[in-house]
């Protein structure tokens, strides 16, 4: 049965009660609707279609780094400082699962145990669980519960190391990417690809020697980025609609980059500050309404890719693909070849370019 | 050890038995297993000749009882002179119960007494703190006061008994109830005899009862050893220590070589304090684990004692030569007890509390039968004790020192843990020392790991436990466990009231305020601490000044 | 392609600072495809309860050898009660007296692993009861 059949299904009744308990901020529902999203299954696609005319309200800040940089611990003390303002929060905290097993460990709440009995916080621990984007549609959906329930804040954690992860950070209105004081040689491997996704850059750990330099060689990073944009017309100065008239007058956004020192809570007051500054230049800029649509035709493709690909794969035979990946290894057909004749098997008319 | 030609010969023997005879009885009876192993899971070869041992220089790497560099003991005489301390590990419930079994097992020909204390205590909370719900006295005793100290020990002649306590994180404070509480009875500091375990690495390491960040726990630690040096010559002001790093699953060369690490890690801070070298290192001591793979473990010690007085030697240029000793206690394995069939306990305890003397304790620690099951019971401590008598009187061991030195195997694994040890070293350092590495989880990390690999090798049946995956029984316990007096905690919360109502407040807020701005500032911690406790600041109260003012430790996410 | 993952919390109540066994059993859940969340140290009961309902987890693992467990482990239980996750599994594991079992049993615990559990037994039962429940 495929996915695409699902949805035309009409609602059954316990969920549209998970829904209207979410809604109400019912913590169960909320976590059991996480699960559902997580699951992906058809009952989840009629529980967002419900969910969805209610989201749209809270700000979503992603937090990357590389393992070890001190993101939850960061989290933890971002959301202390959210509380102070009287926000609650939602945390999504995404970590790897593990490729031999299919299982995971998940720890990101050792790091968040100042958080675990307040009332006005809500921390969803997720594994990766493997691919075909499942992973940036489990967190994006598991967010939007959130929003819907009521949360005016949703961090969402992941580990900076791949692809997926990136995606999730360019998912958030907000991304905040960590960096660890470096030194030396250190600095020059700083992947400038951070600089590609980052809103506000922190290096963390500010109490390690080396903090001072690795700001400085950021900053400069930065501005050889900021030059090599204009200079290309980048991103930000390509925009298209009413936006562009917001960002002329108020310029570019430049990523600050702070230091925190997480576990001591210092320089976090300021860091939510700067997240918050971004948010106010995003509405005031037009840049919200841009983005949203870049990630709104970003995530079509990846729904249209990803059941495409599930519908495919569900109409072949197991024996089918296996008996064509036999075929491929002996040399008997070209991959390209395999692959219209599986899409055809599958019923899907192509118009081959 | 063996002259060049007598080695080429006797390798081409070993040739010739290989070929022949080994070779028909492999023929008709393969070995048990394709490669045997140590309990730490390293090989072990068939059979050890003097090709193994034939870099060893006796002189330089074994030497003589009592000289450098000491891998024959620390002691010229060692068990002709006198027995090692028999030092039995007690605490549960109250102080009132505490003091009962101490005098229990004194009686019993018991030579030095120990102390473990619950869970509230190890972490500084009194007994009516809110975390401390549903733990009092279940790991050992509790003491929240200097009333409650005094409880523990009286009638028990603390000038003429050694006390060793396992304390860490406040380590500091029940140190000054145990030297306010002998004050009150007259008994100067300088004639007390002891230990306190005052080791937090290994706490953040593997026994995970902390209290304060690194940085202010090495320097609480450091004014110990000063304190200790100045007033109390006859105390040990750190038991540094592996037998919980063992515990928590890592190998042997694991225990080690972090062990020793730490080690080297206090000498350095105390060194960076500006303290001679001399004038504390003697009053350091170790702790070691002893398990089940009795050359294993007995190769361990002896790599100890040769590792540490050459690093005391060369890297901290010591010129006492006490300060090369590595001087330790060492307790059975715990993790090595089954609930199943428990009496087969006693004989794996045996066969460890051997391997800790033929390794050259100083004090000795057997674990009773019960321990899987619960706190032991009176008669489980006494068997346990009996143990160790018997090993002392009817087995012959202490006859001869060091009696297994000079076997190829015994010696070769020696060398091989302390090779293992340096390794350990070379990726600490390269971490940036043992703080840095534990925040990264490194020793965590190699800890589970091991762990998990020994559960592995049970549950796969390569590894035999016997009552566990072999020669399993199904019958009703047969031993009776030991049972808590129900109103310990009533009488122990009625003492901290009483304690609290009596006496003068605004002195004791004096003394706490003086410690926390001592603890603000560079001083020795030592002296504020003892007057805050001379004026019955409680275990929880003064350790909450100083959580005040340094913060609590975080655990770093290793799993 | 509904991914139906058990997920486990595992965590250790009380002061009692041991965590060989909570760990060697996570990484045993995990290597068994489970997702296991792990809460760390010094867990108070509402901690845990909180944690329970948040990641809607299918079982609780608590881990124990202080011998608090008699105090411990009926509180959290409650809580899972009074958060309404009844259907929640607990399992226990640690240092428990035989005298203790009938009686945490009576409460709903569902498993009780003393020292020297093999991992495959308790993999197998979580799979087991989280399966029929």
């Amino acid at each position: 049965m495929t996915e695409a059949s699902h949805g035309s299904e009409p609602s059954s009744p316990g969920i549209a009660e998970l829904v209207m308990h979410t809604l109400a901020g019912d913590r169960r529902a909320i976590a059991r609707l996480i699960s559902l999203m997580e699951r992906g299954s058809g009952e989840a696609r009629q529980a967002l279609a419900q969910l969805y005319p209610h989201t749209g309200q809270a700000h979503t800040v992603g937090v990357t780094g590389a393992p070890g940089t001190g993101k939850s611990t960061l989290v933890n003390a971002m959301a202390k400082v959210y509380r102070q303002q009287g926000l609650a929060v939602g945390i999504v905290a995404v970590d790897p699962t593990s490729p031999f097993s299919g299982g995971a460990i998940l720890g990101d709440r050792i790091r968040m145990r100042d958080l675990a009995t307040d009332p006005h916080i809500f921390i969803r621990s997720m594994a990766t669980r493997g691919s075909l984007g499942g992973l940036a549609r489990a967190t994006v959906d598991a967010a939007r519960v959130l929003d819907a329930a009521g949360y005016p804040v949703i961090v969402v954690e992941t580990v900076g190391a791949g692809q997926d992860e990136v995606d999730i950070a360019r998912a958030a209105h907000t991304t905040v990417v960590l960096q660890m004081p470096a030194s030396g040689d250190d600095i020059q491997a700083i992947k400038a690809g951070i600089l590609e996704v980052a809103d506000i850059i922190v290096v963390n750990k500010s109490d390690l020697p080396g903090a001072e330099n690795t700001v400085a060689a950021l900053q400069v990073m930065l501005d050889l980025n900021s030059a090599h944009a204009e200079l290309h017309h980048g991103k930000l100065v390509h925009v298209e609609g009413p936006a562009t008239a917001g960002i002329a007058a108020l310029g570019a956004w430049r990523p600050p980059v702070l230091q925190t020192c997480a576990i001591r809570e210092d320089g976090v007051k300021e860091l939510v500050a700067a997240i918050d500054a971004h948010w106010e230049y995003q509405r005031a800029s037009g840049l919200k309404e841009q983005r949203e649509r870049e990630q709104v035709a970003e995530e079509l493709r990846r729904i249209v890719r990803y059941t495409l690909l599930q519908h495919v794969l569900h109409q072949i035979p197991r024996q089918g693909l296996e008996d064509t990946v036999e075929r491929v290894v002996a040399r008997q057909e070209d991959p390209y070849s395999a692959a219209d004749r599986l899409i055809a098997q599958a019923g899907l008319a192509l118009d081959q370019q | 050890m063996q002259s060049q030609g007598k080695l080429e010969s006797m390798r081409e023997a070993m040739d010739e038995w290989e070929r022949t005879t080994l070779r028909r009885a492999l023929d008709a009876w393969p070995e048990r297993y394709a490669e045997f192993v140590t309990t730490s899971g390293e090989p072990v070869k068939r059979l050890f000749t003097p090709d193994d041992v034939a870099g060893l220089d006796y002189q330089r790497d074994l030497g003589f009882p009592g000289q450098y560099p000491f891998t024959r003991g620390v002691h010229p005489t060692m068990y002709r002179g006198r027995l090692w301390t028999m030092r039995m590990f007690a605490g549960f419930g109250s102080a009132e119960e505490t003091n009962e079994r101490y005098k229990y097992l004194l009686a019993h020909g018991e030579t030095g007494l120990s102390v473990a204390f619950d869970f509230p205590t190890l972490y500084g909370y009194d007994t009516d703190h809110p975390l401390a719900e549903g733990e009092f006295g279940k790991c050992g005793v509790a003491v929240s006061s200097l009333a409650d100290m005094e409880m523990l020990f009286s009638g028990i002649p603390v000038d003429r008994i050694t006390t060793s306590m396992t304390i860490n994180g406040p380590a500091a404070v029940i140190w000054a109830m145990y030297i306010a509480a002998a004050e009150r009875r007259g008994i100067p500091m300088d004639a007390l005899g002891g230990t306190i375990q005052n080791d937090i690495l290994k706490e953040y390491i593997a026994q995970k009862s902390w209290l304060l960040p690194p940085e202010p726990s090495m320097r609480l630690i450091v004014d110990t050893f000063e304190f200790g040096s100045q007033h109390l010559p006859k105390w040990n002001t750190i038991s540094i220590s592996g037998y919980h790093i063992r515990e928590a699953g890592s190998t042997a060369a694991q225990e080690l070589a972090f062990t020793l690490a730490d080690g080297l890690t206090y000498v350095q801070a105390a060194v960076d304090r500006g303290l001679d070298v001399d004038a504390f290192a003697p009053r350091l001591s170790f702790f070691f684990n002893a398990h089940n793979d009795l050359f294993e473990e007995i190769a361990k010690y002896r790599a100890a004692r040769r590792i540490w007085a050459r690093e005391m030697k060369e890297r901290f240029k010591a010129g006492n030569p006490r300060s090369w000793w590595l001087r330790f206690h060492t307790q059975t394995a715990g993790c090595s007890l089954t609930a199943q069939q428990p009496e087969n306990n006693i004989v794996r305890t045996t066969i460890q509390a051997l391997a800790a003397v033929l390794g050259g304790t100083q004090s000795l620690h057997t674990n009773s039968m019960d321990e899987a099951l619960a706190l032991p019971s009176e008669l489980a401590a006494r068997i346990a004790l009996r143990t160790q008598q018997v090993i002392a009187h009817e087995s012959g061991v202490t006859n001869s020192i060091d009696p297994l030195a000079g076997s190829y195997f015994l010696e070769s694994l020696t060398n091989r843990l302390e090779e293992q040890a340096y390794q350990y070293f070379a990726k600490i350092d390269a971490l940036g020392g043992v703080v840095p590495a534990l925040e990264q989880g490194f020793f965590q990390r190699e800890i589970a790991a091991s762990a998990y690999r020994y559960q592995r090798e049970i549950d796969d049946h390569r590894r035999v436990v016997v009552g566990v995956n072999e020669y399993e029984m199904d019958e009703p316990l047969s031993i009776p466990l030991l049972r808590m007096d129900p109103e310990g905690e009533r009488r122990q919360r009625e003492r901290l009231a009483r304690v609290r109502c009596e006496r003068d407040n605004e002195l004791l807020q004096r003394r706490l305020q003086a410690l926390r701005a001592a603890a603000q500032g560079t001083e020795n911690l030592m002296p504020y601490i003892l007057d805050a406790v001379r004026a019955n600041g409680t275990l929880g109260e003064v350790c909450d000044v100083l959580r005040e003012v340094f913060g609590e430790y975080r655990e770093p996410v290793i799993i | 392609m509904a991914q139906d993952k058990i997920r486990v919390l595992i965590a250790k109540p009380g002061l009692d600072g041991h965590d060989r066994g909570a760990k060697v059993v996570a990484r045993a859940l995990r290597d068994a495809g489970m997702e296991v969340i792990y809460t760390g140290l010094r867990q108070t009961p509402e901690m845990i309860a909180e944690a329970a309902l948040q990641e809607d987890v299918d079982m609780v693992g608590l881990s124990i050898l202080s011998g608090a467990h008699m105090t411990l482990v009926p509180r959290v239980v409650n809580l899972l009660h009074s958060h309404g996750l009844s259907d929640v599994l607990v399992f226990v594991g640690g240092i428990i007296p035989d005298e203790d079992v009938p009686e945490l049993l009576k409460i709903g615990v569902k498993g009780i692993y003393g020292p020297g559990a093999p991992l495959d037994d308790i993999v197998r039962d979580v799979q087991r009861e989280v399966a029929e429940h």
